[in-house]
């Protein structure tokens, strides 16, 4: 009960053969080596797992992987381009939005989809947009900080 | 599983060695690394195995010059969030006289790294850094005898800038440190070993630095041990009770059998499911059918504090001085109170991991642990190999807290690679980390206090029940006290109805809450503002000025309370390191929720190595405290825990963050103290003292509920 399952993934045109009721999270990180996307909770309350599909952050420990069929799919290794750091990673960086970083795969996806939508968030929007992410370490206000850098960076569509 | 002890001949283990390290820089992609004994297995055999384990006393376990110049910089310690990777390079860099840059952290290898017993209690920069520093300083002086004999000058007419030794009279004669180590270990050793530097003499030590594993962790190129692969990996999932303490009677695996691709493994009370993909070790679970027998404690979080008072203990002394009749005496006014803390899970976002593969002759595991020598101890007498034929590699660590000191998901994994024969990642589920974390303990701590009208302590008896003894002395200078410790008993059979364990700052976060909410009752009943009488009754100018600079940082003004502004106070001692907080909180006293709105925080930790790295501790003790301050708490009935996952469990969120502001004493003359957990010990009493100020109302309980807030809030009403 193998499927054919064509999807865009970080810009490249894939596809893989697969039990197609497979979760996203673990055929991205077991098919494709894609270890960046982890795995904290599974019920999708963490955020750990978000990758953006379609333009929107989506939690991957959810979704089975037939779900992505014929869709776009942005993963944290997608998004550096040429070893250039995003602005949203670079912004992560200079601001030290993070710790044990185990979240922050997770944690920048999930900026990079409220960006999509509200390209200038205010502090609160960026507050209400994270609110769901969740990180043990403490680094909230930082990440706050470095999404609402990482978003006076991107206007005009860096 | 049965042990059984290998024969082997020490070339064997050698090659055996050789090759394993081969596979791993195979695997990891990585360059070559010189490999050295860190000691001598022989000398270590001779030793009962309790007292094996000693930091090494050559500087080679601790550094290597590599012929380009690059140092790898060895420590058992790893690198879970809390910047240790960025530090001790600092350190490191200043001491050889090398640059940051020069630097790579070597960290937790087993095979690599000089033993350590575990990354915990804040003791990497004020302990371990020591013996690295001295290490180091060591490795620079024979460098120089090195380089005095290269260049035929004499060591007094050299100097070393970034790793290269010049000629002071004559600069352009020069060596560098790697065309002299040339990426060996070094074989000269000092007699009488060189000092440190002092701290006036630092470059690195005492700037602030960005963490360097960040371009790893912002591209989701950082490796946890969950995102390792090995060929002919699988995945375990391992059947577990529906409460702990449960005994399985009879178990029936067969359904699960019939999967395609999945070995079910049965090793007495471990019962596994393996498959290469984790979704169908995961369908192949629920396929199991198991019976139970329960043999279950009758307490819940409600009745466990009445329980922990009367359960059996090992009593203990902590401190006393004068004696409690006098300071009765003394009293004009005399205040009982009881306090109560509940369980609280470390919840670090990664699960407890490990992937192992054990041969016929070695075993490697790579582990999120907080401790990877002391798994590789459980490891080698498991399997009854000796300490050589294991190695424990504990690559980043998603977060820790005391929580990754066990290593159950360690032995687990061992277990059923040795049984399969094949590498076998056990990658704890959410629910599982739940299950099985080593909780904080709930406890109980009773204060009796008395002090003149004047607002003088002269009474003060201090007794914990199960919380732990760090941070229960009295900070304050008190005639008469005593502190007293009832802890689990040795002999005694297992007082928490659960597993429980050391979480970020142990004992000091329940011992501060009663502390300093009591200090806080005695102002408030003396009517003084509660900065005062802190400053009235402290001797020690550390908490002084950690006291006074919060208050500067805060702009506070003082009021006693309830001046209705919700600004609460609290300040303790952890790791040698002294803290102050000043809070201030909103509270809803319809629905009894509290809003923190600001914090400030001063902290004299002596040298400060990384002025940005103990900002981000401080502001994420302040942060992660909040949510044991206010929702964390385990729910359970005897073995049976109804917390599973995030849903049930509330850890500090977004919306939660508080304007913070921190300051750092300049005490760089000072020896270096902890860094990682001192900064959360106030978050309770701070909290609760702020809302005490806003409201009137005391609350003598962690965590402080929305229920628990109205509660208070109905009583002092009514009082």
């Amino acid at each position: 009960m193998e499927e054919r399952i064509r999807f865009n993934l970080n810009g490249r045109e894939t596809e893989i053969t697969i039990d197609p009721t497979l979760t996203l999270l673990w055929v991205l990180r077991d098919q494709f080596g894609l270890t960046g996307t982890k795995y904290g909770c599974g019920i999708g309350f963490c955020g750990a797992c978000t990758i953006i599909l379609e333009d929107e952050a989506v939690r991957s420990c959810l979704l089975p992987v037939s779900d992505v069929n014929g869709k776009k799919l942005l993963t944290i290794e997608g998004l550096a381009v040429n070893g250039q750091p995003h602005p949203i990673q670079k912004a992560f960086m200079e601001h030290d939005g993070l710790q044990c970083g185990y979240c922050t795969p997770g944690m920048i996806m999930n900026a990079y989809g409220l960006l999509l939508k509200n390209p200038e968030p205010s502090r609160q929007e960026v507050i209400d947009g994270m609110q769901e992410n969740l990180c043990r370490c403490g680094a909230h206000i930082r990440i706050i900080e470095a999404v609402q850098s990482a978003a006076r960076e991107m206007k005009g569509g860096k | 599983m049965k042990k059984r002890t290998i024969q082997k001949s020490g070339t064997g283990q050698e090659n055996s060695f050789h090759l394993k390290r081969r596979d791993f820089f195979k695997l990891l992609g990585g360059g070559i690394i010189f490999y050295y004994s860190t000691w001598d297995p022989s000398e270590l055999l001779a030793l009962p195995l309790a007292q094996r384990r000693g930091v090494p006393t050559d500087y080679n376990a601790f550094l290597l010059i590599r012929e380009d110049g690059t140092v790898n910089n060895y420590t058992g310690k790893i690198e879970m969030g809390q910047g240790i990777i960025t530090s001790l390079a600092q350190q490191m860099a200043d001491e050889l006289d090398v640059t940051f840059e020069s630097i790579h952290m070597v960290m937790g290898d087993t095979a690599l790294c000089p033993w350590d017993a575990g990354t915990w209690g804040s003791l990497t920069t004020r302990q371990f850094s020591h013996h690295m520093c001295a290490a180091a300083a060591e490795a620079r002086a024979v460098l120089l005898e090195m380089g005095a004999e290269y260049l035929q000058l004499p060591v007094s007419n050299l100097t070393v800038k970034e790793g290269v030794i010049h000629g002071i009279s004559d600069p352009g004669k020069k060596v560098s440190y790697g065309e002299l180590a040339k990426g060996k270990r070094l074989e000269r050793y000092l007699d009488v070993k060189p000092a440190v530097k002092k701290y006036t003499e630092y470059n690195y030590v005492g700037q602030s630095l960005l963490h360097t594993d960040a371009w790893e962790k912002v591209t989701g190129k950082a490796k946890y041990t969950g995102d390792y692969r090995l060929p002919g990996m699988l995945y375990a999932r391992i059947l577990r009770p529906p409460s702990l303490g449960a005994t399985l009677i009879s178990v029936d695996y067969s359904e699960a059998e019939k999967m395609d691709g999945i070995q079910v493994v049965r090793d007495g009370d471990l019962v596994a499911v393996l498959h290469e993909l984790p979704d169908m070790a995961a369908a192949a679970l629920v396929k199991i059918k198991a019976e139970y027998s329960f043999d279950e404690k009758d307490v819940n979080q409600d009745t466990i504090f009445k329980y922990l008072l009367e359960a059996p203990s090992a009593d203990r002394e902590v401190a006393r001085s004068g004696n409690l009749e006098e300071g009765q005496r003394m009293a004009d006014a005399v205040i009982e109170s009881e306090f109560h803390d509940g369980y609280v899970a470390h919840a670090p976002i990664e699960p407890h991991t490990a992937l192992a593969i054990v041969e016929e002759d070695s075993a490697t595991i790579w582990a999120s642990t907080q401790s990877p020598f002391g798994t590789q101890d459980s490891i080698a007498a498991l399997l009854g190999f000796d300490l050589e034929q294991v190695r424990v590699i504990a690559p980043f660590v998603g977060g820790g807290f005391g929580g990754k000191s066990p290593h159950q998901q360690a032995v687990e994994a061992v277990r059923l690679s040795k049984i399969t024969g094949k590498p076998v990642m056990v990658a704890w589920t959410r629910e599982e980390e739940f299950m099985y974390d080593t909780y904080r303990p709930a406890a109980v701590v009773r204060i009796r206090s008395g002090m003149t009208s004047s607002g003088k302590i002269t009474l003060w008896n201090f007794s914990q029940y199960f919380a732990g003894s760090r941070g229960s002395d009295t900070i304050y200078a008190v005639p008469h006290a005593l502190t007293m410790g009832y802890d689990q008993s040795r002999d005694a059979p297992q007082v928490h109805p659960f597993a429980t364990g050391a979480w970020r700052a142990p004992g000091n976060n329940t011992n501060t809450f009663a502390r300093e909410s009591q200090i806080d009752i005695m102002a408030a009943q003396a009517g003084i503002d509660p900065l005062q009488f802190r400053l009235d009754n402290l001797e020690d100018q550390q908490m002084i000025d950690v006291l006074k600079a919060v208050a500067d940082k805060f702009g506070y003004s003082p009021a006693a309370g309830p001046s209705g502004r919700g600004i609460g106070i609290a300040c303790g001692i952890d790791a040698g390191t002294y803290v102050a907080h000043i809070a201030r909180v909103k509270v809803n006293e319809e629905t009894g929720e509290v809003k923190v709105i600001r914090v400030a925080c001063a902290q004299d930790m002596g040298l400060c190595v990384n002025p940005q790295g103990a900002t981000l501790q401080m502001e994420s003790c302040i942060t992660m405290g909040m949510g044991y301050a206010l929702t964390e708490d385990i729910e359970f009935e005897g073995g049976k825990l109804f917390t599973k996952n995030f849903d049930s469990y509330q850890i500090p969120l977004f919306s939660w963050v508080p304007e913070i502001e921190t300051v750092i004493l300049d005490r760089q003359h000072m020896p270096p103290q902890g860094g990682g957990e001192p900064a959360i010990i106030c978050m309770g009493g701070v909290i609760a003292n702020a809302i005490f100020d806003a409201t009137g109302a005391r609350l003598y309980q962690l965590p402080m509920t929305p229920g628990r807030v109205l509660e208070a809030i109905r009583k002092a009403r009514a009082s």
